[in-house]
């Protein structure tokens, strides 16, 4: 965010708390903290504890992750009754199947319907579901949006393209302790009989946030 | 561990000032809102965040707000909600 961005919705509600700032505009970690993080990873690899391949795997595999794989669960979930029943009552086993574990975190899918659409954010930080949707966006983590979402949610939908109908219900969900939030979007109409790698196509990370639809069929059959 | 609460009992989240690593957003304090479901047991993130083991854990719910309660002004629909985790020990009956 720079200095010459709008941030009268940043300081107009004094009822909010903000845990720190957003993460993205952080300064680097003190000096004391960069020297302590360096200090522990070296004697835990001295000690034999754990490997300098042990840290570059970890972060590998965490930046590895990407929409693609939430995508790929929605698609399912949208062909199959079967495991969406299962991915919305016991996620975990149903997230077995893409060899995604959560934990220590569970995974909560909520569902968008003709009568309901659900969006997500976190408050107090930039909790998210990296496992099945990898690094957040740099928004999701900005003060702005994460102060308005839950204090004007069609305001901040309609800034990014999304027109709620007033007769639709808006579920905000502040991801603030132990679950993190999948949401899953409405199929879009014109879709019968896709296979689920066709429909995976369609749903990008921002329906999965719930800031957006999934495309339709038009946005990319050629 | 008993929850103490059920899906659909009314609660009011507490308005304590407590520093720390506390997960429950000032603009739930005070607030009145329902059950959504029972998460369950967890441990608490306001020992865990300070190196201990995060024991006794506490019962973690889903609570559902009206928009309407949480904002005197809130520029919506009357039926639009968020929904937040809150421990058990941050919440009282109504």
């Amino acid at each position: 965010m720079s200095e010459t961005h709008d941030h009268s919705h940043d300081h107009a509600h004094p009822t909010h708390t903000h845990d720190g700032k957003p993460i993205q505009e952080d300064p680097l970690p003190s000096l004391e903290a960069q020297i302590l993080e360096a200090s522990v990873r070296e004697l835990l690899i001295e000690k034999g504890v754990i490997s300098s391949d042990d840290v570059r795997r970890a972060i590998d595999q965490v930046e590895s992750r990407t929409p693609a794989l939430g995508a790929k669960i929605v698609a399912r979930a949208w062909d199959d009754a079967e495991f969406k029943d299962k991915l919305m009552s016991d996620s975990d086993e149903a997230l077995m199947a893409f060899g995604v574990d959560m934990r220590p975190t569970e995974l909560c899918v909520v569902e968008n319907t003709d009568d309901v659409h659900n969006m997500v954010v976190c408050t107090l930080c930039s909790c998210y579901p990296r496992p099945v949707l990898g690094i957040p966006p740099a928004w999701y983590k900005r003060r702005d949006y994460r102060s308005r979402a839950v204090r004007e949610p069609r305001a901040i939908l309609r800034e990014f393209g999304t027109d709620i109908p007033e007769k639709k219900q808006v579920r905000v969900h502040d991801s603030n302790a132990d679950l993190r939030y999948l949401v899953l979007p409405q199929r879009p109409d014109g879709t019968e009989g896709w296979d689920q790698e066709r429909l995976a196509r369609l749903v990008t990370r921002d329906s999965m946030i719930g800031v957006s639809d999934a495309l339709a069929p038009a946005d990319v059959e050629d | 561990m008993d929850p103490k609460f059920r899906p659909g009992d009314q609660v009011q989240v507490l308005q304590r000032d407590q520093p720390g690593h506390v997960r429950t957003p000032m603009y739930v304090r005070g607030k009145t809102g329902v059950i959504e479901r029972i998460v369950g047991s967890f441990p608490n993130p306001e020992l865990l965040a300070v190196g201990h083991s995060g024991l006794p854990y506490k019962m973690l719910y889903r609570v559902n707000f009206k928009q309407g309660e949480l904002w005197e002004d809130y520029d919506g629909e009357s039926d639009d909600t968020l929904e937040i985790e809150i421990y058990e020990h941050w919440l009282a009956p109504v």
